[in-house]
């Protein structure tokens, strides 16, 4: 039986006719052509599905869209704001930490959601915050560095937007 | 990835919910986070007809201090324990251990309720209640009982729960010693469930004498248990080193692991030994003058 819901996505409202079987990443990416959002390994095990959903990062590939009815979820395109990339994607770009890219958009969204409640991360709490996400290609460290120097953007530390 | 099509019931209390359950039985499961259930769903392993989502009834998620226990609403999130202050001020010990549990975004939806439900041998909550003698407190037709955690938890992933019972909170009695607890998980990645683990609380006198002891095993056998052979054997006693051996030797002999991907039987008994000395060692060494002395 499909249900009718409500969500708001990056912003804007939605109305979504769903099955309750459905899951999430594929109201985002099949219904709302939001193809932002990757699909690894759909079992809750690589992190590449990562949004955020009421204001906590969350595996899209673990929650039925229907769960999500009447609330408010992020996914990595509405992180950018009038074509200026979000800090923590300029720190991406900027520290080569992405290689293949399929881990990043998933890495991207675990950092913001953490970022949004420890703005001032200790090195290991930033390897601990993506330890739910797997990168085969980038060895880490690199990504490491970038949510580091996201970290220093957002608090303001060298230049203000 | 679909599981079998089910109906969507969400219940807005929770007198609503167990009388779902007792309409629908066997046919029904609860959706809590949804971070054991929904990839069992996925894999077909779990077929329910109705799923039956907790999280739209109000007040099922809290933390709070009352008659010297910190009480635990089944709903409460791995996180918000990770988060509360009441929690790192009456019983760090939980906070040692959600910080090991799963990974960020699972924690942020994954429940306490959920979890001990899920009794799964390896997870983390088991052992940590245990060794806290938490009372989990749960709801059916027939009105509310409490079952001691060791009552609970009766093999693997299953417990003493009838099928038409929900968990709606787990009362945890404050250690009288906050401090001298600690939770060591040895794990093959991080992130991952326990090969096995080790919960221990202690509380000593001023001659180091141990006054009391919890001590709760994960990935020790079907499920997770009590040490209570072990528990006996070193309450009224110094815990020196020869006591320990004595113990971990002890710790042995009452395991019975299965041997599964993360380690033989063998294997397990061996590196429980090991965790377990490691986790006295460290309680002792947070109760040692030197360090900070015993609160
Ligand atoms: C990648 C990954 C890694 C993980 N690693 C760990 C780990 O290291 N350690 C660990 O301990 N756990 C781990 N988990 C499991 C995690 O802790 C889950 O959150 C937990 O096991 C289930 O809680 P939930 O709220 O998500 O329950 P759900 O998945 O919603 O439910 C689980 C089961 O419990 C039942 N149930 C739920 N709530 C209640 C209730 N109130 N009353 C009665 N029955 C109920 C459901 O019907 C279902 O059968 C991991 C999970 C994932 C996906
Ligand atoms: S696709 Fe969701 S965690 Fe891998
Ligand atoms: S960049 Fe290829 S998986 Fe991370």
């Amino acid at each position: 039986m499909l249900r009718e819901i409500n969500v708001k996505v990056n912003g804007k409202d939605y109305q979504v006719k769903v099955e309750p079987r459905t899951l999430l990443i594929h109201v985002l990416r099949d219904t709302l052509g939001l193809t932002g959002a990757h699909i690894g390994c759909v079992v809750g095990k690589c992190g590449a599905c990562t949004v955020l959903w009421q204001g906590r990062q969350v595996k899209s590939c673990m929650v039925f869209a229907a769960q999500t009815a009447g609330t408010e979820i992020v996914t990595i395109e509405g992180l950018a704001e009038d074509g200026h990339l979000h800090p923590l994607q300029q720190a991406f770009w900027d520290t080569d930490a992405a290689e293949c890219g399929y881990c990043t958009p998933g890495m991207i969204m675990a950092a913001y959601g953490f970022l949004l409640r420890n703005p001032h991360p200790s090195e290991n709490e930033i390897k601990h915050a993506i330890a739910g996400n797997l990168c085969r290609c980038t060895g880490y460290r690199n990504i490491v560095e970038a949510i580091k120097k996201a970290a220093i953007e957002l608090q303001g530390g060298k230049s203000h937007g | 990835m679909y599981p079998v099509a089910f109906d969507y019931l969400e219940p807005r209390t929770l007198q609503e919910a167990v009388e779902l359950l007792e309409k629908w039985g066997e046919n029904a499961s609860i959706l809590a986070g949804g971070q054991s259930l929904i990839p069992l769903m996925k894999l077909r392993i779990a077929r329910p007809r109705y799923l039956i989502d907790l999280n739209r009834i109000p007040g099922l998620s809290y933390i709070r201090e009352q008659d010297g226990c910190v009480h635990i609403g089944a709903l409460t999130r791995h996180v918000e324990i990770e988060e509360s202050s009441v929690v790192r001020e009456k019983i760090p010990i939980m906070q040692e251990a959600v910080r090991v549990l799963a990974d960020g975004q699972v924690r942020n939806l994954g429940t306490i309720g959920g979890a001990i439900a899920q009794a799964d041998p390896a997870g983390d909550w088991g052992p940590v209640i245990l060794a806290l003698n938490a009372r989990i407190k749960c709801l059916g037709p027939k009105g509310g009982r409490e079952m001691e955690a060791m009552d609970f938890f009766t093999f693997a992933y299953t417990t003493a729960l009838q099928p038409d019972e929900v968990v709606t909170e787990i009362a945890i009695p404050a250690p009288s010693a906050p401090r001298l607890g600690t939770y060591v998980k040895l794990e093959r990645v991080s992130g991952d469930f326990a090969i096995v683990s080790v919960a221990v609380q202690i509380d000593r006198d001023k001659d180091g004498i141990c006054r009391d002891i919890g001590i709760g095993l994960g990935g020790a056998d079907d499920r997770p248990i009590k040490a209570v052979p072990v528990e006996a054997l070193l309450r009224g006693q110094k815990l020196s080193p020869k006591a320990i051996d004595i113990a971990a030797r002890r710790i042995e002999e009452i395991a019975s692991p299965i041997s599964d991907l993360r380690g033989s039987q063998e294997y397990k008994k061996e590196v429980l030994k090991v965790i377990f000395r490691r986790a006295l060692e460290r309680v002792i060494e947070r109760a040692s003058p030197t360090t900070g002395g015993s609160r």
